[in-house]
């Protein structure tokens, strides 16, 4: 089991914009690199990267949830 | 009636700014936070405090019927917008004084008008303000190019009709170039747009952004010189001055005159921007947008004129008329402002939200810093990276130069990563100091710099 953290600070997003799908779901395959959301810090938005591959076994932050440096986002499942 | 309780919809370092200009006119003062902002300077400063909502912009300072029923619970007589947020949006002003307040601003019709880009240019060519040559209308095809073209004069710049973005826009030096350009363009427009409609535009060389500040009480209005904001990133302005050392005295009377006329001519009201692009080479100036608010820069202006310009919105929005004459405004020395943002220059301007450690503000004849930070605060990622605004004023540009880059030395905001480095890297650069730079300067200039982070 592994963890991915928020880079910084900011609010969580899990699609790249509102009309567009989660860029992952719950249960979808992840592989290094793979981006699994946006955090918005400031008014610029940063890719949140998986660095490990597996499963997305759950999402810990929600979609437009406001996190703080360090806080696990999703949990992948090697 | 004169404003006795004032809301502040806004926050970070133009709302501390209010705050202290409404106390020094004796207005009670109630400021809006979200809540990731409880703790900020303004709420510190204020008289009172009201929470608007969750941090996120949009349920709190861009939610126009929270704020105002929260000013209207608060007992204010007023809203003052700031910059920003809802400072240009006419259905909140709209709301304002549907609610029985007073919007520290024109008038909604006013910021409808002047926010809608082809609304402003008719009022703009209405005053007989010059704006950029274009083409009336769409293009049909390359002939209709070419006979616009020689009406505009080269060179010139073609555009989707249809478009925005920048997308399909190319230059043509040359009939010969347009005539080749123009097809390209236009199926392109098409391709993109389903619309193969071209319009044509003069394009200005080397342009320079110069920015006239008026006031306004609805009848009268007076200029209060010009700001040149060229040195920008990403559309961004960086560094700004006052006034703009590369207008003669007869260049900048006309066009600030040019700003009084369209500023009289929609009855305006409050403090407000023109901004117009500038050729050197050929000493043209074109309107190109109207900001209907206070303007980040708008300290450049205070200090080169001694005016008070939110002391002076907040007595006009009170139904004064304005405290001073034309003839009353006078250009005394350069005034310099850069923006002390929390990003890394050296790693691509990266955000950096974070904790203030120990401040050393450099203070003293002819600097001033409008900030919204303190030591221990812990500043929010929700908003912008602003922190606040070195502002130095000196008898000519040379000494406004050398005083920045003194004040540069001593500020010191620890626990963050700030755009200081970039301020005084810039304070020393040859092509700044001898003002030879455009709109287009800074990015390649960055380009070959190494921004060593404090």
């Amino acid at each position: 089991m592994a963890d991915i953290r928020s880079p910084l600070p900011g609010t969580f997003y899990r699609a790249p914009s509102p009309e567009e799908p989660p860029f992952k779901n719950e249960g979808d395959a992840v592989a290094v690199g793979d981006v699994i959301g946006l955090v918005e810090v400031m008014k610029s938005f940063m890719e949140v990267k998986a660095e490990v591959a597996g499963k997305i076994t759950r999402f810990v932050a929600e979609n437009e949830q406001p996190v703080t440096a360090g806080a696990v986002l999703a949990e992948v499942e090697g | 009636m004169a404003i006795r309780r004032l809301f502040i919809a806004n926050r970070g370092e133009i709302a501390v700014r209010i705050v202290r200009s409404a106390k020094a006119l004796g207005i009670e003062t109630v400021q809006a936070h979200s809540e990731a902002d409880a703790d900020m300077l303004a709420v510190r400063l204020a008289d009172h405090a009201v929470c608007i909502g969750p941090p996120a912009a949009k349920q709190s300072y861009l939610d126009a019927d929270r704020i105002v029923a929260a000013a209207r619970d608060a007992g204010c007589d007023a809203v003052h917008p700031g910059y920003g947020f809802l400072a240009e949006n006419a259905d909140f002003a709209e709301k304002v004084e549907a609610a029985g307040m007073v919007f520290v601003g024109p008038s909604p019709d006013t910021i409808r008008t002047m926010g809608d880009k082809a609304a402003a240019r008719a009022a703009a060519i209405a005053a007989g303000v010059p704006v950029v040559p274009g083409s009336d209308g769409r293009l049909a095809n390359a002939d209709a190019a070419v006979a616009a073209a020689e009406k505009v004069g080269y060179p010139v710049m073609i555009k989707a009709a249809a478009g925005g973005g920048g997308r399909g826009i190319r230059i043509a030096e040359t009939e010969e170039e347009l005539r080749r350009l123009a097809p390209q363009a236009q199926s392109e427009a098409q391709a993109a747009f389903g619309d193969g409609g071209l319009y044509l535009e003069r394009v200005v060389r080397d342009a320079r952004h110069i920015e006239v500040q008026i006031l306004g009480d609805g009848s009268r209005a007076v200029h209060c010189f010009e700001r040149e904001c060229s040195l920008q990133r990403r559309r961004q302005k960086v560094w700004e001055e006052a006034p703009a050392a590369c207008l003669d005295a007869e260049t900048r009377a006309t066009l600030c005159a040019s700003a009084v006329a369209l500023a009289e001519n929609v009855g305006y009201r409050g403090a407000g921007t023109l901004e117009y692009l500038y050729e050197p080479t050929t000493g043209s100036f074109f309107f190109i947008e109207m900001n209907t608010r206070i303007q980040v820069e708008h300290p450049v202006t205070e200090m080169v004129t001694g005016l008070d310009l939110i002391a002076e919105m907040l007595r006009v929005a009170g139904g004064e008329p304005l405290s001073v004459r034309q003839e009353d405004i006078r250009l005394d020395g350069h005034a310099i402002e850069v923006r002390i943002n929390a990003e890394d220059p050296a790693n691509n301007f990266m955000p950096f939200p974070g904790l203030v450690g120990a401040l050393s503000i450099p203070e003293g004849e002819g600097v001033r810093f409008d900030g919204m930070i303190y030591e221990g605060y812990a500043i929010p990622p929700f908003y912008d990276s602003l922190l606040g605004k070195l502002i130095v004023h000196g008898p000519d540009r040379a000494a406004a130069i050398d005083r920045m880059a003194e004040a540069l030395k001593t500020l010191c905001i620890e626990g963050v990563k700030t755009t200081v480095p970039l301020h005084a890297a810039l304070a020393a650069d040859p092509a700044v100091k001898a003002g030879e730079f455009h709109t287009q300067f800074l990015e390649p200039w960055l380009a070959g710099q190494t921004l060593a982070a404090e």
